[in-house]
């Protein structure tokens, strides 16, 4: 099952709105953060996670899903926030900490949800599988329809929590899609060091259940796979494990100086960046003309300018607001 | 004052009566947890559940607190009303990411935009020679991490109340229950928290402490056990004289000042009964709660009746020398009338 044109056309826009924000984003971090770099300093202060490189794994799940269905991320969330819809204008303001965020400042980067697309993030490893897992589960007593994904890195699955929420998906078979993003990192553990097998897809013979690992970092790949177990999952026979490698082109966090990195490794991951070679793709095999993609590109350029001039035009907010919403109103 | 036609219930009784009946009127409740399906729970607070419910809303779960747990997180915030249960809450060392980090933070992260429906019930409270990981009470540990609102009844008639306001709550409540209160036939139980308990539905308000006791002249704030131990204490000074009034905190988070601080204003003399740890603890708090206020209405330094900062012994002589109860806090009177 390959993506349709439309399809395709959408994976790609997503995949440079991605792109084109964290650019954005990686720009105007180091403001107030020169000639010395300080956390602390600048529009956007704290850790910042990026996920450029990743992008194909967040358009080939996310192209199977509505808002309905649930989606929970990890401290890298931005490919996925923009894939399953989260309003961009309100992420930006709140990863600039501004009073129109979706929290109004008081999440930020790793603490994204948007009620309205049911998405939610949890910034601690493999935290985000218990409330996925939660999701299907309501899904399943309620017989509403939709999913739950969760997406993780290839160092959560040494986490006890997703072993057990794996094991609660197995048993009570729930509409549940387990997604690791394998980028080979756990900021600068490699996985070979950390993990003992090298298919993290082979642990879902662990729990009696369908497990895949997806090689290149191929959207059109990944949107296949996903589609089986997204269709399996609302079929109600229950989760799925996939394993997709990619690429993590940036640093495990703005400022990491990546000394852990073997020799030419980075040159090897941009010289394989998903993005140009699915615009290859997709011209060779006449789902788009090079005017199309040029279109998609300024497109994407200019919802995420709007988007940056938005968070950097709304107020900061109000300091005892910090006060409020620790209860449901 | 309960009239001999009037039923009473154990607490374990209340709670599964207050569940059963917001379960028949709700379809959004259910309860997930170790042993809570056709054992009835380890404590009774399930009892009966099961048949009236069935599997799939009387759901029992692997020995996986972090799973279930996080995903009571994942379902309130998905539309449901989730009551789970850490059977001891010594066990929350196993799975306290996804107490404090998800059910406590969640609606904060989304800016309001979502909400948390849960209780988490757990047993705490010791005095049985369970040993230092099946004895705690560790109320301070909960009622300090900001999120999460904490109820400790100290009979049946507040248990059943509080249960199902905390199942209509829109924001996750830590449900407290001592075991020593509970009413198993296997574990000792205090008379005094088997009380009349109506038949009908009804809420009693989380954040609001009751004044169990009138008195003039000292008053003993704590919570579950330690009301009772209070209670007994109080009726030993009164036939020496002196009257002591008694704070029953029914809820930690909210915590009520006003009514300790009005307590404390008329009697001008304060003990804290907790049988959690003594420092950093509610003990320290009720009575910060107090002093930054208006410590011109202390007539002496205010004492507290708590448990040494060790890890709970298990010989049955080294838990009584521990643990709190109605002799100290006469002794503790003593020491304050002697200042």
């Amino acid at each position: 099952m390959s993506p349709t044109r439309d399809e395709q056309h959408w994976m790609y826009r997503n995949m440079v709105t991605s792109r084109r924000f964290e650019e954005a984003i990686a720009k105007i971090y180091f403001e107030g953060k020169q000639p010395v770099f300080n956390m602390a300093n600048g529009p956007i202060p704290g850790e910042m996670h990026l996920s450029d490189g990743q992008e194909p794994v967040a358009v080939g799940v996310c192209a199977h899903l509505t808002p309905e269905d649930v989606v929970t991320a990890t401290h890298r969330p931005h490919h996925q926030a923009i894939a399953k819809g989260v309003d961009l204008d309100k992420m930006a303001a709140e990863i600039f900490g501004k009073a129109t965020g979706l929290s109004g400042g008081r999440g930020g980067h790793m603490h994204i949800f948007d009620a309205d697309v049911n998405f939610a993030c949890s910034g601690i490893i493999a935290q985000g599988m218990g409330p996925a897992v939660g999701a299907a589960l309501s899904r399943k007593m309620q017989g509403k329809p939709g999913v739950a994904v969760a997406f993780l890195g290839e160092g959560a699955v040494n986490q006890g929590a997703w072993h057990e929420a794996m094991n609660l998906a197995a048993v009570w078979k729930l509409p549940f899609v387990c997604v690791i993003e394998d980028n080979a990192w756990g900021i600068s553990v490699a996985k070979s060091t950390a993990t003992a097998i090298e298919n993290n897809a082979d642990r879902a013979a662990a729990y009696g259940i369908p497990g895949k690992r997806i090689e290149g970092n191929d959207p059109f790949a990944i949107y296949e796979a996903a589609g089986e177990a997204i269709a399996r999952a609302r079929a109600g026979d229950g989760p799925t494990l996939l394993e997709v490698e990619t690429y993590r082109l940036a640093g495990h966090f703005m400022g990491d100086a990546e000394g852990y990195r073997p020799e030419g490794e980075k040159d090897a991951l941009f010289a394989k960046d998903p993005i140009p070679k699915m615009r290859e793709r997709m011209q060779a095999e006449g789902t788009a003309t090079e005017a199309d993609l040029d279109s998609i590109e300024a497109e994407a350029a200019a919802r995420v300018d709007a988007a940056i001039k938005f968070a950097r035009d709304s107020a900061d907010p109000a300091p005892e607001d910090a006060l409020t919403a620790v209860f449901a109103a | 004052m309960t009239k001999t036609n009037e039923r009473k219930l154990t607490i374990a009784r209340a709670m599964a009566e207050a569940t059963a009946q917001e379960m028949r009127i709700d379809p959004s409740v259910f309860v997930m947890g170790e042993d809570i399906g056709p054992l009835g729970g380890v404590y009774g607070n399930t009892r009966g559940l099961i048949d009236e419910f069935g599997a799939e809303r009387i759901r029992d779960t692997p020995i996986s607190e972090t799973a279930f747990i996080g995903a009571a997180v994942g379902a309130a915030m998905d539309g449901m009303r989730p009551v789970v249960e850490l059977m001891f809450v010594d066990f929350f060392g196993v799975c306290f990411d996804a107490i404090y980090n998800l059910m406590a933070k969640n609606i904060y992260f989304s800016g309001g935009n979502v909400k948390v429906p849960m209780v988490l019930m757990t047993s705490t409270g010791g005095g049985y020679s369970d040993g230092g990981q099946h004895s705690q009470c560790v109320y301070g540990t909960f009622a300090h991490l900001p999120g999460m609102k904490v109820v400790a009844p100290s009979n049946a008639y507040d248990a059943k109340g509080l249960m199902t306001a905390a199942m209509r709550d829109d924001s996750p409540v830590v449900y407290m229950y001592h075991k020593g209160l509970q009413g198993m036939g296997w574990l000792g139980t205090e008379a005094g928290a088997t009380v009349h308990v109506p038949e009908e539905s009804y809420t009693v308000e989380i954040g609001k402490a009751k004044v169990v006791r009138q008195g003039r002249d000292v008053t003993i704030v704590s919570l579950g056990m330690g009301v009772h131990n209070a209670l007994k204490a109080a009726k030993t000074l009164e036939g020496q004289g002196v009257s002591a009034e008694v704070v029953d905190l029914v809820s930690l988070v909210p915590l009520d000042r006003e009514t300790i601080r009005a307590s404390v204003a008329k009697t001008g003399r304060l003990i804290v009964v907790d049988e959690d740890y003594m420092s950093y603890g509610v003990s320290g708090e009720i009575i910060a709660s107090v002093t930054e206020h208006d410590i011109s209405v202390l007539k002496t330094a205010p004492k507290r009746v708590a448990f040494p900062d060790v890890p709970i012994p298990f010989a049955r002589v080294m838990e009584q020398h521990c643990l709190p109860n109605p002799d100290k806090i006469v002794a503790a009177w003593d020491g304050m009338k002697a200042a």
